[in-house]
């Protein structure tokens, strides 16, 4: 049985609803990381301890076992107490919060990056601290971890290939679901590889745009 | 103790662990005077200067402005709070200019006013041309600080601090940073200041300008204050020995 690519179009709208559910999951896993990696970084840094302590364990739990075990956690665990997510939501939390931790992490030490001056010079004029984290630290440990912030991105496309064991139709399983129908798994992958490709394409080239636009203002 | 100058320190020590800074310092400053602090580094003029926003808080003494203690002892919330509300009447101009590089010009000068006097965009975009056009950079209004020159980047500075009306301007070696033939453009913008009557604290290095502008030079060494007065007398006739070395050494550095 030699390969056969023309069984492949006929699945074109199959292949392209999976992807995108994985662009969907990406965006919004990558908006919920960005943001919650924001607040980690913030609490890691000037919350009291009791805040802090609880979300160190919190951090290291997140980093320290399988994003696949997380994602079962989130989707059948938190059933038995009584939280019913939709497997969407779900693998967006999981992935999310996963990313969310490596994001603190950068962003934390772009914080403690930042010249001492930016802070004296705005609370000279008055500020009060979270003015001047808000208005001045922030947005410049941001723009500074823009970069290695999109490789976190891209990983996190990547990964999101994992919510499909949670039962998300996204790009993987749509292609497996294309090959349960066809038996014809090497031009599926091949195919969903290249979809993803795509995706992290416009990624990339959305990150650069961003990162040039940062560079204006320097 | 309700003080009559303006800005009042008494009896002001600070120090960084073992090591003392600042011992038992008074200076009074009256509305409108013009103060020069010199004196060689390490000489604890801008611990000084910078204790009078609370940027490097005294270890004890007071630090007063027009009737208001800075240095007030108070719960850390109130703390915060207190010093939030005299900073806005202190303006402070650093040596490495302290400008935000993420914000263009506009966004520099209209920041504070804006969060902190709720006033409209309009209103603060008045007052930053208003304060670009004193300091002759309303053309760089959209600019963000990267694209300046230091003297326009400390120019620029000097007009956000101005942009929150303050009381007092404190000046912390503004032209040490800048290359020789920026310095002018900043010391006529001082100059202008000194001609509006804005009480000014200015630590310096540079012995012409303070005497040209200035009502009153300070010479401070080890943490004290050796000698005060006019620059007419200060710098042609100083009384101390201390003071006359450092003048000699530093005249003899400039080459002139």
């Amino acid at each position: 049985m030699g390969l056969d690519f023309s069984v492949v179009p006929g699945y074109f709208g199959v292949l392209l609803q999976g992807m995108a559910w994985t662009v969907a999951i990406t965006l919004g896993a990558g908006i919920l990381s960005f943001f919650g990696g924001i607040i980690f970084a913030v609490a890691a840094l000037y919350a009291p301890w009791f805040i802090r302590l609880p979300m160190r364990l919190f951090a290291w739990l997140f980093m320290g076992t399988p994003l696949l075990l997380q994602l079962f956690l989130i989707y059948f665990g938190l059933i038995q107490i009584g939280i019913d997510l939709p497997a969407f939501v779900a693998g967006i939390i999981g992935l999310g919060l996963h990313f969310a931790v490596y994001n603190s992490e950068l962003i934390q030490s772009s914080i403690l990056a930042v010249d001492k001056g930016q802070y004296e010079g705005a609370r000279t004029l008055g500020l009060s601290r979270g003015q001047t984290l808000r208005q001045i630290i922030i947005p410049q440990a941001v723009h500074a971890v823009i970069p290695p912030m999109g490789n976190n991105m891209i990983a996190l496309l990547k990964d999101s290939a994992l919510v499909s064991v949670i039962g998300v139709m996204e790009l993987t399983l749509a292609a497996q679901q294309s090959i349960s129908r066809t038996y014809r798994p090497f031009e599926f992958y091949i195919a969903a590889a290249f979809c993803y490709y795509i995706i992290n394409l416009a990624l990339e080239a959305g990150l650069r745009r961003l990162e040039r636009r940062i560079a204006a203002s320097r | 103790m309700r003080s009559s100058a303006f800005v009042e320190i008494k009896n002001a020590a600070k120090s960084f662990g073992t090591l003392q800074v600042l011992r038992d310092i008074n200076l009074s400053v009256e509305r409108g005077q013009i103060v020069a602090i010199i004196g060689p580094s390490g000489s604890g003029k801008s611990t000084l200067l910078r204790a009078i926003n609370e940027l490097d808080p005294l270890t004890s003494g007071e630090v007063w402005l027009e009737g208001v203690q800075i240095n007030r002892q108070l719960p850390p919330r109130q703390y915060e709070k207190h010093v939030n509300q005299v900073r806005q009447n202190i303006g402070m101009v650093f040596q490495h200019f302290n400008l935000f590089p993420h914000l263009t010009v506009r966004g520099n000068i209209t920041l504070a006013p804006r969060m902190l006097k709720g006033i409209s965009e309009a209103d603060a975009n008045a007052l930053a041309e208003e304060q670009l056009t004193k300091v002759g950079l309303l053309e760089k209004i959209d600019e963000y600080p990267s694209r300046l020159s230091g003297g326009q980047k400390q120019r620029v500075a000097i007009a956000r601090a101005l942009a929150m009306k303050p009381k007092v301007m404190l000046f912390d070696e503004a032209t040490s940073a800048l290359d020789p033939e920026l310095v002018e453009e900043v010391n006529q913008v001082m100059k202008q200041l000194a001609e509006e009557h804005m009480t000014m604290i200015i630590v310096t290095h540079e012995m012409d300008f303070a005497a040209s502008v200035c009502d009153r030079v300070i010479f401070m060494d080890g943490g004290v204050v050796v000698e005060e007065g006019p620059p007419s007398v200060l710098f042609k006739n100083p009384q101390e020995e201390r003071t006359r070395n450092f003048l000699r050494k530093h005249l003899a550095r400039n080459g002139d």
